[in-house]
């Protein structure tokens, strides 16, 4: 069965690195859903977090192959591990004065902030897991939403550890 | 510690000499020529000019597989480094160690889209173990240690450096790393012991076990160990192409080769065995037919050093991630310790049912009174077996012939391109192994199709006086894909009927020897006259076209459904 899968990659913060795994995922005919990358608190080493859809011989497949490659350091499948997963949203919406107060309580409803607001336009800033971003995105569709932008997952393990590299 | 600095092409060479290169293969060009320069200057390092950058490739590859080291290759940027791409594919394929040294324009025109400018990096990068663009001379020394760890190590691999024209040109102190660090790679020697345990239960219990030896074997150099704990479980050993060699031939284990064109007996008893113990194999689809009804009652141990190879197309039910030296050894000792019951009467009668199977042979016939090439490649064998040659090949009918024919009790003698199936790689390969090897008999048993490939290198043989022995088996097709074309193409033989110089007049314009045979009674003469040579020879056999391969299992179909002839 296909399923959505999280997987998160500890790689060294080089050139390259993130073209060798895109180049892996598109060589295959893998699919990417969403992809995040930023370095680490240790400099040398980034982190990247996958979604890709596989059933569970394609992923273990996958995160073989992101293991063979030089400079990726660890691979875990966090559909395994008990993960804590979050995304970010922002949304532009044009406002009438009408709809002002609509859009505080979806705020509120949705617990996103209002982090920027001009005469006609709100910005909103949603953080959540994909359930909670979704909702958002229902709420705010019927009005003029002029532009919306949405994070790839983060993702963590509950427990375990990772690595064995500290601040990475 | 000296103050002395170096340019970046000086510690290139310096750094080679450190790894133990002795032997490099290359074309020079344009932004490479610091490299050919500080070449002039030393004379630690033997390079052999070439005449065609894949040929460079295949020659450090073929002079990998038969050293067991790592062979080098330096070509120029743009189109000296594209013209590798195919030969770094297929050290890529078949495993084999080979650093490609690739020049690039200077650091400040890249992407630029300067004169020969080649994204080779990111060309070679689905095709290579790894690879790296030096970007600062103070990195070079550190690149090309880890680029010999990481093509020799771990399941072994062809590795590839660019270096651009200013980074040769730098200077820097040389002082040449010790050791790597390399966070991310730490190839698994070691299988771990309870499953090594556990696959040594399910082998002394099985009633009819068979092991698959692949190219893995070869690269750890378990053949003792293969040998030992074969004879210990009394199981069978069937091998792939690249496992020729691994398990003598004249053992009553042996089954031979398996697969597309394996012997009828290998492909019955991998089909019907209820334990498959896989060594170093990747399960190649040339290898299961119709992977669905591959094995279908068989339980499978599969060990590898490299872990994607595993459960990849056969599910294992057993992995073991290691060396196959190391996983042997380790079983031996679990065996010799403990003694288990091999329930030896089963394995017995195993072994008979597969002797019977054994009655099974192809039928080879030959459809005209020309000559056979079944016959020029029996008889090339019995009149170079006593010489312990190494055989290269190209690829198609002459290289299964060759497989089939050969009877390989060593390993390292059958040089040939399995996984990628290159036309052109047996010439410049058997050029690598006269390299390593000068005093060495080297055939290339070729076709009149794949010779013509790689041709050009007669004048590099010459030059180096290589005494590649080209045994073209001249059918006037393309034959392999001939013999498709006849079985499931409707006889359209569809751009397959290949014309050729004539090799006996071009041998000679290089300055090599050319003979011709059309009848069976020059064969042993023309043999002869090619052993007792001073030069390159080309032999140019010209056979029968119309002759098959067999036997023979379709594309598709499952191993049991062997063609053994024209007939059935």
């Amino acid at each position: 069965m296909e399923n959505l899968h999280t997987i998160s990659i500890l790689v060294s913060n080089e050139s390259g690195v993130l073209s060798r795994i895109v180049d892996l995922f598109s060589g295959r005919g893998y699919n990417i859903e969403s992809l995040t990358v930023a370095p680490t608190i240790d400099k040398l080493y980034s982190r990247i977090t996958i979604v890709t859809a596989g059933n569970q011989a394609a992923i273990e497949q996958i995160c073989k192959q992101l293991n063979r490659l030089i400079p990726i350091i660890k691979v875990v499948d966090l559909n395994i591990n008990e993960a804590v997963e979050r995304e970010i949203a922002l949304v532009k919406i044009k406002v009438k004065d009408e709809e002002k107060s609509d859009i505080l309580r979806i705020a509120e409803a949705t617990n996103a902030k209002i982090i920027d607001i001009t005469d006609k336009i709100y910005i909103l800033q949603a953080i959540g897991d994909e359930k909670q971003i979704q909702a958002l995105v229902e709420m705010v569709r019927p009005y003029s939403v002029r532009e919306f932008v949405r994070s790839g997952k983060v993702a963590i393990s509950r427990t375990g550890d990772f690595s064995n590299i500290k601040n990475a | 510690m000296s103050n002395q600095t170096y340019t970046g092409a000086e510690i290139l060479l310096k750094s080679l000499v450190e790894e133990g290169v002795k032997e490099i293969f290359g074309y020079p060009g344009g932004v490479i020529l610091t490299v050919y320069e500080a070449l002039y200057n030393q004379d630690k390092i033997k390079h052999y000019l070439v005449r065609h950058e894949q040929a460079a490739v295949h020659a450090a590859e073929g002079y990998a597989r038969v050293t067991g080291k790592c062979g080098v290759a330096l070509v120029t940027s743009g189109p000296g480094a594209c013209n590798t791409v195919t030969g770094i594919a297929n050290a890529y394929y078949d495993g084999y160690p080979i650093v490609v040294l690739t020049g690039q324009v200077g650091l400040n025109q890249i992407g630029n889209d300067a004169f020969q400018e080649a994204d080779v990096v990111g060309i070679t990068r689905s095709c290579c173990k790894h690879n790296y663009l030096v970007k600062d001379v103070k990195d070079l020394q550190r690149i090309i240690k880890e680029a010999f760890h990481i093509a020799t190590t771990g399941k072994p691999g062809p590795v590839v450096i660019d270096l651009p024209k200013d980074v040769l040109t730098q200077k820097t102190a040389f002082n040449y790393p010790k050791t790597v660090k390399l966070a991310g790679y730490n190839p698994n020697y070691k299988g771990h012991p309870i499953q090594i345990s556990k696959a040594l239960k399910m082998l002394s219990e099985a009633h009819r076990p068979i092991i698959i030896s692949g190219g893995g074997v070869l690269m750890s150099g378990a053949y003792d160990e293969l040998f030992k704990i074969a004879n210990y479980l009394k199981i069978p050993v069937a091998h792939t192409l690249m496992g020729t060699g691994t398990f003598p031939s004249n053992s009553p284990l042996n089954l031979g080769m398996l697969g597309m064109h394996g012997n009828f007996w290998a492909n019955h008893a991998v089909s019907h065995a209820d334990v498959i113990f896989a060594l170093g194999t990747r399960f190649n689809d040339r290898i299961t037919g119709c992977l669905q009804r591959f094995a279908r009652d068989a339980h499978v141990i599969h060990v590898d050093i490299d872990p994607c190879s595993i459960s990849k197309n056969v599910k294992a039910d057993i992995p073991i991630v290691g060396d196959v030296k190391n996983v042997l050894g380790c079983m031996i000792d679990d065996y010799e310790k403990n003694k288990p019951n091999i329930y030896e009467v089963d394995k017995i009668k195993w072994l008979e049912q597969i002797d019977e199977w054994r009655q099974k042979r192809a039928i080879p016939k030959c459809p005209s009174d020309k000559l056979s090439a079944i016959t020029v490649i029996n008889k090339l064998y019995e009149m170079t077996k006593d010489l312990d040659p190494v055989v290269c090949t190209e690829v198609g009918q002459h290289q299964m012939w060759t497989a089939q024919l050969f009877k390989f009790n060593k390993p390292r003698k059958l040089i040939t391109s399995g996984g990628l199936g290159t036309m052109g790689f047996g010439f410049p390969a058997a050029m690598g192994v006269c390299a390593a090897m000068p005093d060495k008999t080297v055939l290339n048993i070729a076709g009149d199709g794949s010779i013509q490939m790689n041709i050009q290198e007669l004048a590099t043989c010459v030059d180096y006086n290589f005494k590649v022995i080209n045994c073209v088996i001249d059918n006037g097709y393309l034959g392999m894909v001939r013999q498709w074309q006849e079985k499931l193409f409707n006889k359209h033989y569809s751009q397959t009927k290949i014309s050729h110089p004539d090799f006996v007049k071009l041998a000679e314009s290089y300055g090599a020897l050319g003979i011709r045979v059309e009848k069976e009674e020059e064969i042993e003469p023309a043999i002869k006259k090619a052993l007792e040579a001073k030069v390159p020879v080309i032999i140019d056999f010209v056979v029968e076209g119309c002759e098959m391969v067999y036997p023979w299992v379709l594309a598709g179909e499952p191993l049991t459904k062997v063609l053994l002839s024209n007939d059935c």
